[in-house]
C-alpha cells in the first residue's frame, strides 16, 4: 500500500525549500555589488527584481510550513531536487531581464546549465553582455559546483542530521570530516583556496597575453569558477579559442583535473597524504581512462590528418578530451568542426569520455571514476571465481582512501547509476533524431547534457525545438542530482495521487 | 584573317593572366560560418571577411590578435600591431565596436598557433566607426524593483506580526 505524503511531509520539503531559496537569493547581492561598481545600473536593476522575488518565496515558505522538526530521508531528497528546479526559475530571472535570452525557457536553460555546471549556452550576443551578468553566469556554476544545498547547509540548516540528508541528497554520499556542516566548509575552504590561486595564475598569463590588468583578472576569475567547477561557460562567445594563448589552455588542463578529482582526495593531500593520489582507485581509473579514450581520439584525428603537429594534438585534440572527461565543456574549436573537421571515430572517443565523468563528490557530472572501477573490479572478480578452482575464495579489495573489500551492494548500486546514466544518454540521443539529427551527433549532444559536460557539436542552439531545450534541462537536473532524489520526487507525486 | 589573330592573341593574354592571377584573389566577403563549415576548401586561401571587433586587443609582440565577429561567429584575426591602430572602439556591454574589413589569409589549422582556425591579416580596413553605448536606466524595472521591495516589506513585516 502506498502511503499518501502527510501534512508534515509537505511541512518540512516547504520549510527547508524556502530556506535553501533564501540561501541562493543571498548570493545574488554579489552581482549587485558588482554591477554598481562597474556602474552598470540595469544589470543591478535585474539582479535587484531576482533577489526580492527570491526573497518574498523563501519568507513565506518559511513562514506558511514553519516547523521544528528535521528532515528524514524522502523528505530530504524531495527538498533537494525541488530546490534544484526552484533555483533554475530564480536564477533566470535576472538572465532573461538582460535581454540575452530569446526567451524565459532559454534563460531557464542557461541557468540549470550553470547551477549544473554543465556549459550548454542558448546565450546572445554574448560580446557585448555586461559584466554583471557575466559574473552571475560564472558564479552560478561556482554555486552549484559546490552544491547549492551545500549554502544552505553552511549558513542556514543547524541540525547536522537533517543537513546529512540534503548533502547526500545533491550526489554527495561521503563526507570528508565526521561532521557534514565542517564537510561542507572544507569544500568550501578549498574551492576559495583555489580560487585566489586559479585567479591570479591566469590574470597573469591574460595580463602578459595582452589584456588589461581589470580585464585579465575578470577573465582569470570567470575561466577559474568554469574550470576548477567543471562548468564550461566563458565570457566570450569563443570560449578558450578567444585568449589564443597555450600557457591559458595548460593552466585551464590543470584546473579542469583539479575539478574532476574528489573532494576527499584534495583533503588528504593537504593534510600531506600525496601517496593516496597514485593508490586511490579513482585517480588511478582516470589516469587510465583518459590515456584508453585519448588513444582513440588520437586515431581519429590522424585518420582525419588535420592536426599534423603534436602541439596541434595537444590544443585541440587533448584540450577537448580533457574538457570532456572532467566534465567542463571548454572548447578551443568552434562547436561545428566536430561535425565538419573531426571523423566519427574521434567523436565516439569524446562521447566515451563525456560519458565516464570525474570523481565521485566532484563538481563533474556523468557516471564517474569510483563506479567505474568498481565495475571493473567485480568483472575481475568473476573472472577470477571461474579460473580459479571451485574452492578459491576470491576477494576483491579496492583503495579508495582506506582499503575497501568490494561488496555485492557495492557493485549492485554501481552498475543500476550506470545503467540509469546510459539509459538517459540514449533516451537523449533518440529525441536528438527524431529532430533530424545524425545517430551520432545526437548521442553526443545527449551525453554532453545528461553528463554535465557542456561541449557541443552544434545542435545546441537558441533555434532548435522546445521539446529538445526541455529534454536537455531535464537530462541536466537528473544527471546533476544522480537519480536518486529525482526517482524519490516522481514517487513522491505518484504517492500524492495514488496513495491512501 | 588578321584581326581574328590579334583577338585571339589578346584573349589568350588575357587568360593567361587569369590563370596566373586568380589564385592571388581573395573571395569576396565570406561569412564566419561559411568559413567555419567550409574550412578544408577555404585553407590557405585569402580571404575577405566583415565584421565587428570585439574583446580587446591582445598585443603579442610586434603582432596582435584581434577577434572580429560578424553576427555569426567570431573569428581570431593574427595582424601586425601598426594595422590594429586604427582600432578605437571594441565590443563589449558599454560600446559597440569599429567594424572592419580583412584581406588575408585563412587557416583552418594554424601551424604558427597551435592549429587554431584563424585569418592571417594583411589589408585591415575600416568600414564603420564603433561608439560607445548609452546606458539609459528602464523606467520599468524601477518599477518593478519598487513594487517588489514593498512587498518584500510587506512580507517581513507580516512575519515578524505572526511570529509574535
Amino acid at each position: 500500500m502506498i502511503l499518501k505524503p502527510g501534512k508534515q511531509d509537505i511541512k518540512a520539503i516547504g520549510y527547508y525549500l524556502g530556506k535553501i531559496i533564501i540561501g541562493l537569493s543571498c548570493t545574488m547581492a554579489i552581482p549587485i555589488l558588482v554591477g554598481l561598481l562597474a556602474r552598470e545600473i540595469n544589470p543591478v536593476l535585474d539582479f535587484l527584481i531576482g533577489l526580492e522575488t527570491g526573497l518574498i518565496i523563501g519568507l513565506i515558505l518559511i513562514r506558511v510550513f514553519r516547523t521544528d522538526r528535521e528532515l528524514n530521508w524522502m523528505q530530504g531528497m524531495i527538498v533537494v531536487s525541488l530546490a534544484w528546479v526552484a533555483v533554475m526559475f530564480l536564477g533566470a530571472i535576472p538572465m532573461h531581464l538582460s535581454g540575452h535570452w530569446k526567451s524565459y525557457l532559454d534563460a531557464c536553460f542557461d541557468s540549470m546549465s550553470g547551477f549544473a555546471t554543465t556549459g550548454l549556452t542558448l546565450v546572445q550576443n554574448l560580446d557585448h553582455m555586461s559584466l554583471t551578468h557575466n559574473l552571475w553566469r560564472h558564479l552560478t556554476m561556482f554555486i552549484g559546483g559546490q552544491g547549492i544545498v551545500i549554502i544552505a547547509l553552511s549558513f542556514f540548516v543547524k541540525g547536522a542530521s537533517g543537513a546529512f540528508k540534503l548533502y547526500v541528497g545533491e550526489a554527495r554520499d561521503e563526507r570528508i570530516m565526521p561532521n557534514v556542516i565542517h564537510t561542507s566548509r572544507f569544500i568550501w575552504l578549498v574551492s576559495i583556496t583555489y580560487l585566489i590561486l586559479g585567479t591570479l595564475v591566469l590574470s597573469i598569463i591574460g595580463n602578459i597575453g595582452g589584456m588589461k590588468p581589470f580585464s585579465a583578472f575578470f577573465h582569470g576569475l570567470c575561466i577559474f569558477m568554469a574550470a576548477f567547477d567543471t562548468g564550461g561557460f566563458a565570457p566570450q562567445s569563443q570560449s578558450i579559442l578567444y585568449y589564443r594563448s597555450f600557457a591559458f589552455e595548460i593552466v585551464t588542463v590543470i584546473l579542469m583535473i583539479l575539478g574532476a578529482l574528489n573532494f576527499k582526495l584534495h583533503y588528504h593531500i593537504w593534510v600531506g597524504n600525496r601517496k593516496e593520489i597514485a593508490k586511490n582507485i579513482e585517480t588511478v581509473t582516470f589516469f587510465i581512462s583518459i590515456m584508453a579514450v585519448f588513444s582513440i581520439v588520437a586515431i581519429g584525428l590522424k585518420q582525419a590528418g588535420i592536426y599534423p603537429q603534436a602541439v596541434m594534438f595537444f590544443r585541440k585534440g587533448f584540450f577537448q578530451l580533457v574538457s570532456g572527461h572532467s566534465g567542463t565543456g571548454f572548447q578551443t574549436i568552434y562547436p561545428s568542426q566536430f561535425s565538419s573537421e573531426w571523423n566519427n571515430l574521434s567523436l565516439v572517443g569524446v562521447i566515451l569520455a563525456m560519458g565516464l565523468g570525474g570523481a565521485v563528490c566532484s563538481t563533474t557530472g556523468a557516471i564517474k571514476m569510483l563506479r567505474v572501477g568498481i565495475i571493473f573490479k567485480a568483472f575481475l572478480e568473476d573472472i577470477k571465481k571461474i579460473i580459479l578452482p571451485e574452492r578459491a575464495i576470491v576477494i576483491q579489495k579496492f583503495h579508495h582512501i582506506k582499503e575497501v573489500f568490494l561488496q555485492n551492494k557495492q557493485v549492485r548500486s554501481a552498475l543500476l547509476i550506470t545503467l540509469a546514466y546510459l539509459i538517459l544518454y540514449f533516451l537523449g540521443a533518440c529525441i536528438g533524431m527524431f529532430y533530424g539529427h545524425p545517430f551520432l551527433r545526437s548521442l553526443f549532444e545527449s551525453t554532453s547534457a545528461a553528463g554535465n559536460v557542456g561541449l557541443s557539436c552544434g545542435i545546441t542552439s537558441a533555434t532548435m525545438p522546445v521539446v529538445l531545450k526541455v529534454t536537455y534541462i531535464l537530462q541536466m537536473w537528473a544527471g546533476r542530482l544522480e537519480f536518486i532524489s529525482v526517482f524519490t520526487l516522481i514517487g513522491f507525486f505518484v504517492a500524492a495521487v495514488k496513495g491512501k | 584573317m588578321k584581326i581574328n589573330n590579334v583577338k585571339r592573341l589578346i584573349f589568350a593574354i588575357l587568360l593567361a593572366c587569369f590563370i596566373n592571377v586568380a589564385p592571388g584573389l581573395a573571395f569576396g566577403h565570406i561569412s564566419s560560418t561559411e568559413l567555419i563549415d567550409n574550412a578544408k576548401e577555404y585553407d590557405g586561401k585569402k580571404v575577405v571577411y566583415r565584421g565587428e571587433v570585439i574583446g580587446e586587443v591582445m598585443k603579442r609582440g610586434d603582432f596582435a590578435w584581434v577577434n572580429i565577429h560578424d553576427g555569426e561567429h567570431a573569428i581570431g584575426i593574427w595582424a601586425p600591431f601598426s594595422l590594429t591602430k586604427s582600432i578605437v572602439y571594441t565590443g563589449s556591454y558599454k560600446a559597440k565596436g569599429d567594424v572592419f574589413e580583412i584581406t588575408g589569409v585563412f587557416n583552418r589549422a594554424c601551424p604558427d598557433h597551435g592549429g587554431d582556425l584563424d585569418i592571417h591579416a594583411q589589408v585591415f580596413k575600416k568600414i564603420e566607426s564603433g561608439r560607445l553605448i548609452s546606458q539609459e536606466v528602464n523606467p520599468d524595472k524601477i518599477k518593478k524593483a519598487s513594487i517588489l521591495l514593498g512587498v518584500l516589506l510587506l512580507v517581513w513585516i507580516l512575519r515578524l506580526f505572526f511570529r509574535k
